[in-house]
């Protein structure tokens, strides 16, 4: 075995052990990009659409963000299923607020809309700074407001 | 697929096939490390590279199937990477027991079991733990359970003292453990449990002085409590590192969960405060610090034990790796005492240099990455902080011994997580991923169907 075939082997172990880093990287790409590289992709294989696929219809949500309190940062992709918010454990999204309740809103989709509505809360949800009363359409990035929580529907 | 002119709902993908592809990666990367130690060290290819590589390969493909079929939504990059970070351990262990000649104390096939065991454990505990939200009701049971296991060193019999260091618990027919090791991960539970219950009161009381809040004198209750558990550590059983890793991730645990700057700069100040005292009064730490401070004092490189030497035979490994290393299987890590455990980090330093040392902690920090991401995406407060802490651990582990190696910090004796030989060590790490996953599962699930029907609320609405 020669110095040099020994050198290459080296060189070559390295490049592949990096060739991994990168490779991991690329794998949580989409975390950078968000999840519109995953719907676009099999946009592009689709024979000549008829309006461009890979723009969702104009007002139509796709992610909940929570904006503001103690869950700051965390969004849930907006499915077909309602959404519940409040303290009890099989809430979707599980508030530990004393001003939250156990049951508090409810988000489901209707008619391309997503609509939010009080489960009959102790302190109330308001839409901007209107207390929900009945059900109410959510218009983008208006602030949901939950006890300290407060949440937006986005692109 | 959906009626035409309706958008299919983007859901996070599952990435189960880039999950297994890079874990066939990892593998061949084990398998390509193991044919060069073998052409290193004497030209062919070793015999053992098939029953390490497939033992190896057989071991993630068995998590791979149970991490499918009980968490499929989880994060599809944490086992990939802990599988080629536990390979290439093996590999150095392997590479190190073959050129000290079987003597010294690195052994391959123990860690090839211990392997195995791990990754059982990995996969009963996804199995076992179906909603790691139970975890919370265990919170003063795990705060119990971590206390014991952490003072079971010291109770008679039961506990040895090896290499000036009384950490490990002996059982007939097993060998040793270090009871530490899952110590931290039954404190970690214990604190994520406990900072949920108590996070407003730490969070919101107390009074503004200049630029920082400072929490109420009697909020200090736990911190303090926490900082008088690791001193002890530190002086009844000599563990500067566990002492050192305990405090630190609930210092980190704390500010996670408050946000408040100043129980940082207080931890800090009780750490510096515990550290000097801790320098002046007890022999082992003072001679940490002179060896860290003058190592290349012949004196100290001379003394028998805490002396130099190790640490300055590992410094010269490194620089004789310099920016491309040796290559696997030409260097002489066998020089370095314990260069199969604590000093694993400057032989593979010296056989893939600064490129695959970079590498290495690339590799590290995207799972400590993945591990603060499940955090950040995670939907209840005691998943955030359990997670949280568990890749926070992970993170100050790696900085604790890498520092400590490179001569950046004092050096503690602790373990390079999944590298270093060691049981109990592989054992905690193993479970440490399993949780991770298991949450990493939960956040990325999309929103679960509601249960209740459309009328019946509409009966309860006012």
């Amino acid at each position: 075995m020669s110095e040099l075939t020994l050198l290459l082997i080296k060189l070559a172990f390295l490049a592949v052990l990096w060739f991994f880093v990168i490779a991991a990287v690329g794998v949580i790409r989409t975390d950078l990009f968000g999840s519109r590289t995953a719907p676009a992709a099999p946009a592009r294989k689709a024979p000549k659409p008829v309006k461009p696929p890979a723009k969702p219809k104009k007002g139509e949500p796709r992610q909940m963000v929570v904006v503001g309190g103690p869950l700051q940062g965390t969004t849930i992709p907006l499915a077909e299923t309602p959404i519940t918010i409040g303290r009890a454990n099989d809430a979707t999204l599980v508030v530990s607020d004393d001003y939250a309740s156990s049951r508090h809103a409810r988000l489901f989709p209707q008619d391309g809309q997503w609509i939010v509505e009080d489960l009959n809360s102790t302190n109330g949800t308001y839409l901007d700074r209107t207390k929900v009363t009945r059900p109410t359409p959510v218009p983008l990035g208006v602030p949901i407001r939950i006890g300290k929580t407060v949440i937006e529907l986005r692109k | 697929m959906s009626a035409p002119g309706v958008e299919p709902v983007p859901l996070p993908a599952k990435r189960r096939m880039a999950q297994l592809v890079m874990l066939g990666f990892a593998v061949l990367i084990v398998m390509g490390a193991y044919a060069a130690v073998g052409l290193g060290i004497d030209q062919k290819i070793p015999s053992g590279m098939l029953t390490y590589g497939l033992g190896l390969g057989g071991f993630v493909l068995a998590a791979y199937l149970v991490l499918a079929r009980f968490a499929p939504w989880a994060d599809p990059l944490i086992l990939p990477l802990v599988t080629l970070i536990n390979g290439l351990g093996l590999v150095m262990i392997y590479r190190l027991e073959v050129g000290a000649g079987g003597k010294g104390g690195a052994s391959a096939t123990s860690q090839l079991l211990w392997t195995a065991v791990g990754v059982v454990v990995f996969a009963v505990t996804l199995i076992v733990l179906r909603d790691h939200r139970s975890l919370q009701r265990l919170t003063y049971t795990a705060g119990a359970a971590g206390l014991l296991l952490l003072i079971s060193p010291l109770i008679p019999f039961l506990g040895q003292e090896i290499n000036g260091a009384r950490i490990w618990i002996g059982i007939p027919g097993v060998g040793q453990l270090q009871p530490a090791e899952l110590a931290k991960l039954a404190l970690i539970v214990f604190f994520a449990g406990y900072l949920v219950a108590k996070r407003d009161v730490l969070a919101l009381a107390g009074r503004r002085l200049l630029f920082i809040d400072l929490p109420r004198a009697r909020d200090l209750g736990p911190i303090l409590i926490t900082w008088g558990l690791s001193l002890g550590v530190l002086i009844l059983q000599k563990d500067l590192g566990s002492s050192l890793l305990i405090f630190g991730t609930f210092i980190a645990m704390l500010y996670i969960a408050t946000q408040r700057t100043s129980w940082v700069l207080i931890g800090i100040l009780l750490f510096v405060g515990g550290a000097v005292l801790a320098a002046s009064i007890f022999d082992h730490v003072a001679a940490r610090v002179d060896v860290f401070l003058n190592p290349e004092d012949p004196k100290l490189f001379e003394r028998e034990l805490g002396g130099s030497a190790q640490l300055l035979e590992g410094l010269f490994g490194m620089s004789q790796g310099g920016i491309l290393g040796t290559g696997l299987g030409q260097g002489y890590p066998g020089l370095i005492p314990l260069s199969f455990s604590d000093f694993i980090f400057a032989a593979i330093g010296e056989e893939l240099g600064l490129t695959g040392l970079m590498a290495l902690l690339m590799i590290y920090a995207l799972l400590v990455e993945r591990g603060l991401r499940t955090a950040l995406a995670a939907r209840d407060p005691f998943s955030k902080l359990l997670a949280g802490g568990l890749s926070f651990i992970l993170a100050w582990q790696v900085f604790i011994i890498v520092g400590g190696v490179t001569n950046l910090i004092p050096l503690t004796g602790l373990v390079t997580p999944f590298m270093s030989q060691g049981g109990s060590a592989l054992l905690a790490n193993w479970i440490l991923i399993a949780l991770l996953v298991r949450m990493s599962d939960a956040a990325r699930k999309p929103p679960p169907q509601a249960i209740q029907d459309e009328g019946l609320t509409q009966v309860f609405q006012r």
